[in-house]
């Protein structure tokens, strides 16, 4: 056997991107309990479709780009993609919602961009702003959580739950109830105090923090997020700037629970889609800031950004918009947050110039 | 307990090191032959001291180190010298360089000392620094971690040193040469830190750093320290806590400024290897023939590590470890994280090879196709240098040199750990290491091409100054000429002769003079000016041939001879000139757009030089002159080399050298001030540019020369003249005779005048003489 030339290191760690996936799609797993626990199948519906639109689309695009297939299906980053986006999407949405929005993330957002690691921007969070601008209606319907059905009326099963999702299936032309958020909640209140609205809406009235169902899922994305970090698999710079600054946000704008209060951190923290933003949309890593110094800030203007767009906005969440918004920035908070490399005593810039640096070491 | 700080980044990689420590460090057989790299070290290649066919004693000097920063190589045993030849050795590129073949005679005796031993020093203290330094020196002692910087280079450094660190981190996986040394010698490594101390000037901390995963070593050293101020410290095993610069960080929380040494913060940093090699060699006046190097992997029956001798084939080594080459796809030397493969079993080991290790597949497999970047960071948490490896990856692959640049990747010191942890799999370290290159070359070639144009530019420079210089003095020269005329015509009385002379000279000197002037002003006149200017001179020229032949002939025949002959020497001038005009008008014209300040400014100016040496040689003047152009140009070449030299010894020698040149051309210029003003019109010949300005300059030669002579010498002159003028008048006056000219009386006239003349001088001559 001739021996082989190989350059150095020639261990490595058996951590694959593969894996990386893995450990993410496995991450969402109680948030995605949670959800069906409190608003039916309608998520998982979600996810399977778009599982298959995102897998069926990422091989047709390998395929016209003349790459091997499999390989590239092996990373699970189209999974990945479509797992979020089916989180995000509201349970039980129009099968061709799902459709449109996953094909967009993927052959749009992804492939045109060069494919994985290579897009600027979160394809799950383009593909969802685009059906939010496109489709409000649908958007923004979301089924009500399980436990607030009227009396009488039971949860939808599985064959329903299709029926509703695919509508050739539905001949008794069965429909979902929906219900406000906790955050269109008090977006659109207007003459009660948050303890009132507490007291009066059985959506706070019968929760532990801040809207039922919504609590749990938050909750469930937030133990997933934890596991993350514990495997490593991204730091807490920016998720935990981005709670942090959500929290501040909302505590100063709290105005002592009045009736134009934007919501107690707690509720900010809990509903929405904040821990799923906060550890499975903010921290991926192809589309945030590069450096730890650079993720804080990154994940900190996103907190901010989802308290004004949620508080004065006319969306009534903002994760997506206030992510795509970072995206755009990541770049030039790369080119400011760059470590200090051992050796030297500040931190360089990446813009800077070779005659820069030699007036620099004239100094 | 000491305070370690925490290395930055780092990473777990399974140690492997427990196969090779189950038995102690052993010796191979003598294997048939030695391979000994000329070059083992960084640093300039020693010279070679023995030829091919030599039989050498073990511990010969084969190779004296040659500079300040080399080593020199030793005979590992007794032997022929068979083939001084190129050979591959131990390198990343597989490159073959110059070897040393060495047959041992089996008899493995030592040079001079007669027995098997060889003699080293029995106190070092009595001993200076200096002293024990050469003898490292001599040894041919590099660092023995890896990097093989010659190891009395680094214990010479300039910088007051504070810290002694004494490298038994050994982080690479896999390897245990440092730790079986310690275990097994813990005596000789602290006498040798001691040696080293002392030669440092016993520095305030002695600092011993080892990892956590030795506690054998550590328990082996302790004993030895009691009574000694050096500090055993050990710290959490994290890959790579033993490259230099983070050892320093983790064990006294300075960092090696970014550029600079360790010497900068006042620590000097020694392998284990090395400080065992130190004070075998200062001790046992053994120099560097042999190290302790690991054999391992499972591809190799036994892992264990021996004492090796330099030079023995990679393949003997494997070879007394049952070595099972179908199991070992990858052969590498050093450990896994930063060791290189090698292709070829006939390869050396070296003064640098801690390791070689002969996994099979299942144990470092191939790596897998890499994917694309996720930028998922695990490389950047792992940088022990804080880098940002993904960009650093970007920024390679679009070979964007500025960004890199601003990224540091010079601080990189390739230790893997990014690639290590990268979950797609990318060779990041091999992106680097590319890369780098390509800057190198770049800022090489950039240094070069600067060079180059400073040279060019300080030519340049130096030219511009040497014409302005020129100008300067012919300006000066004009002065005295002016001077000297005037008083030349103030002598002669308004004579003719003087009037005639300096009318046909002086004028068409100033012009010329002018008009060198101007040219040296308008040297970037386009070619269409050159050319308008040239034919206004021929036109000028022409007129002037023509007024001087009108003149000529319209000439009195009263005229006297010497009117008639300045008269002729002045239309000669005006046609050279005229010709000369013409000449260059005509390379204008040429087709191969020889621009005129070419042929003109450039070329002459060189010729004129050259004419000017060679016609220079007999005057004191002339010769001080010709002193203080080659100084000049000495001055120049100097100050060239200045510009160039980069290294400070050698900038000082120069900056000497050339003031001691420069007192010299100041001496020269005074002598040449003071020397009297004689011979001052002829040195003119070279600073003119043309024929026409050279028969001015004759002219004006003349004046000052007159102008200048002694009233006896002149007189001498004039006498002459007369005598010659007599001649011909007295010839014209036959002919004319012959002829029947009507001008014979004119001419008999003349001749008398003359002849009269002739007389009155030569009495005034007889009557000085008395
Ligand atoms: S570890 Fe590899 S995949 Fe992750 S950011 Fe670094 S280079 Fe990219
Ligand atoms: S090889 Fe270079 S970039 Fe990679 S971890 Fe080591 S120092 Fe950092």
């Amino acid at each position: 056997m001739a021996l082989l030339k190989l350059t150095s290191p020639h261990a490595h760690t058996a951590q694959s991107t593969a894996n990386v996936m893995q450990l993410v799609l496995l991450a969402t797993i109680p948030g995605l309990l949670a959800l069906t626990v409190f608003f039916g199948w309608g998520t998982l519906i979600n996810i399977v479709l778009a599982s298959i639109v995102a897998v069926s689309c990422e091989a047709a695009v390998m395929r016209l780009r003349k790459r091997p297939v499999m390989v590239y299906l092996k990373d699970y980053s189209a999974l990945v993609t479509a797992m979020l986006l089916g989180l995000a999407l509201p349970p039980l949405a129009p099968w061709w919602i799902v459709l449109v929005g996953t094909g967009f993330a993927i052959v749009i957002a992804k492939q045109l961009y060069g494919g994985l690691g290579y897009n600027p921007f979160n394809p799950a969070m383009v593909g969802y702003v685009v059906l939010l601008i496109s489709f409000p209606v649908q958007m923004t319907a979301w089924p009500a959580p399980l436990p607030l059905y009227p009396d009488g009326s039971s949860a939808p099963s599985l064959w329903q739950s299709l029926q509703m999702v695919l509508p050739f299936l539905n001949a008794e032309g069965i429909d979902a109830f929906t219900a406000a958020t906790p955050l269109d909640t008090f977006k659109h209140n207007t003459g009660l105090l948050v303890e009132q609205l507490y007291q009066k809406d059985p959506l706070f009235s019968r929760a532990n923090w801040a809207g039922i169902g919504w609590e749990w899922a938050n909750l469930g994305f937030l133990a997933g997020g934890c596991f993350l970090l514990y495997r490593r698999v991204f730091t807490w710079h920016a998720p935990v700037a981005m709670l942090g600054a959500l929290v501040v946000c909302s505590a100063l704008f709290y105005d002592g629970g009045s009736s134009s209060s934007h919501g107690s951190p707690l509720m900010h923290l809990l509903s929405g889609a904040t821990m799923l933003g906060a550890f499975f949309i903010v921290t991926d890593p192809v589309t945030s800031a590069t450096s730890n110094r650079g993720r804080l800030i990154y994940g900190a203007l996103i907190g901010v950004l989802i308290f004004i767009i949620r508080s004065w906005g006319s969306y009534p969440d903002a994760v997506a918009f206030a992510v795509l918004l970072m995206n755009f920035a990541a770049p030039l908070i790369d080119n400011y947050t760059l470590p200090r490399t051992y050796g030297h005593k500040k931190s360089r810039r990446a813009t800077e110039k070779a005659t820069e640096k030699a007036t620099e070491k004239k100094d | 307990m000491r305070k370690v700080w925490d290395l930055i980044g780092g990473v777990h990689v399974p140690e492997n090191k427990h196969q090779s420590v189950q038995s102690s460090i052993g010796t191979l057989p003598m294997p048939k032959e030695l391979v000994i790299p000329l070059t083992q070290h960084i640093g300039a290649p020693p010279k070679l001291l023995v030829a091919e066919g030599e039989k050498v004693l073990k511990g010969q000097v084969l190779a004296e180190p040659k500079g300040f920063v080399s080593a020199g190589v030793h005979a590992p045993t007794s032997g022929v010298i068979s083939a001084i030849s190129d050979h591959p050795i131990p390198h990343p590129s597989g490159m073959a360089a110059r070897c040393l073949t060495l047959i041992p005679d089996g008899e493995d005796r030592w040079i001079e000392t007669k027995g098997t031993e060889a003699k080293g020093l029995e106190d070092y203290r009595e001993h200076s620094p200096e002293e024990l330094l050469n003898i490292i020196r001599q040894s041919g002692i590099a660092g023995m971690g890896g990097a093989g910087f010659p190891t009395a280079v680094k214990l010479s450094a300039r910088q007051p040193i504070s810290t002694l660190i004494i490298n038994g981190t050994e982080c690479e996986p896999y390897i245990t040469a440092d730790d079986m040394l310690m275990r097994e010698r813990p005596q000789e490594i602290v006498e040798g830190i001691k040696i080293l101390a002392y030669i440092l000037g016993e520095p305030d901390e002695i600092l011993i750093g080892i990892e956590d995963n030795k506690p054998e070593a550590y328990e082996a050293l302790e004993p030895y320290l009691k009574d000694t101020n050096i500090e055993l410290v050990e710290f959490q095993t994290r890959y790579p806590s033993g490259g230099e610069k983070q050892l320093i960080q983790i064990l006294t929380d300075k960092e090696v400024p970014n550029g600079g040494l360790p010497a900068d913060v006042g620590i000097v940093c020694q392998n284990i290897g090395t400080t065992y090699a130190v004070k075998r060699a200062i001790q046992q006046g053994e120099p560097l023939i042999s190290r302790v190097t690991t054999v391992t992997g499972k591809a190799c029956q036994t892992n264990r590590n021996y004492q090796v001798l330099i030079g023995t084939p990679i393949g003997h080594l494997l070879e007394h470890n049952g070595f099972d080459e179908s199991q070992c796809p990858r052969l590498v030397m050093g450990g896994p994280m930063m060791g290189f493969t090698l292709e070829d079993l006939n390869i050396p080991v070296v003064k640098t090879t801690n390791c070689i290790l002969a996994p099979t597949a299942e144990e470092l497999p191939t790596p897998p196709p890499a994917q694309p970047c996720i930028r998922c960071g695990m490389c950047a948490e792992a940088c022990p240098a804080s880098l940002l490896p993904q960009q650093l990856f970007w920024y390679a692959q679009s070979q964007n040199h500025e960004r890199l640049e601003a990224h540091s990747l010079f601080d990189c010191i390739e230790c893997g750990a990014c690639s290590y942890v990268c979950p797609s799999n990318i060779p990041l370290v091999q992106y680097y290491r590319a890369a780098k290159g390509d800057m190198r070359k770049l800022a090489q070639e950039k240094i070069s091409s600067d060079r180059a144009r400073e040279r060019f530019e300080f030519h340049q420079a130096r030219k511009e100054k040497e014409e302005a210089a020129k100008l300067a003095k012919r300006e000066a020269r004009k002065k005295a000429a002016e001077q000297a005329r005037a008083k030349a015509a103030a002598n002669e009385d308004g004579s003719t002769e003087g009037n005639v002379s300096g009318k046909t000279a002086s004028s068409p000197a100033d012009d010329i003079i002018k008009a060198a002037m101007a040219r040296a002003e308008a040297q970037k006149a386009s070619p269409e000016e050159q050319r308008e200017k040239l034919k206004r001179g021929i036109t000028r020229a022409e007129s002037h041939v023509e007024s001087v032949q009108k003149r000529l002939d319209g000439l009195d025949p009263e005229a006297t001879d010497k009117q008639r002959e300045q008269a002729l020497a002045a239309i000669e001038d005006a046609q050279l000139r005229l010709n000369d005009a013409q000449q260059k008008l005509a390379a204008l014209k040429l087709p191969s757009t020889r621009s005129a300040s070419d042929s003109s400014m450039s070329s002459t100016p060189s010729s004129a030089e050259k004419t000017v040496m060679e016609k220079i040689k007999a005057s004191p003047k002339e010769a001080l002159e010709k002193k203080i152009a080659t100084l000049k140009e000495r001055i120049g070449v100097t100050e060239e080399k200045l510009a160039e030299a980069d290294d400070e010894s050698l900038k000082t020698a120069l900056q000497n050298g050339l003031d001691k040149q420069q007192t010299k051309l100041k001496d020269a210029e005074q002598q040449l001030a003071e020397t009297p003003n004689q011979l001052e019109a002829p040195t003119a010949t070279p600073e003119t540019e043309d024929a026409a300005s050279v028969a001015i300059a004759r002219a004006q030669a003349k004046v000052t020369a007159q102008a200048s002579m002694s009233d006896e010498d002149k007189l001498k002159a004039s006498v002459e003249s007369l005598q010659n003028r007599l001649k011909k008048a007295q010839k014209k006056l036959t002919s004319a005779e012959a002829e029947g000219s009507e001008h014979i009386d004119a001419f008999r006239t003349g001749v008398e005048k003359l002849q009269a003349k002739l007389t009155a001088a030569e009495t005034q001559l007889q009557q000085d003489a008395k």
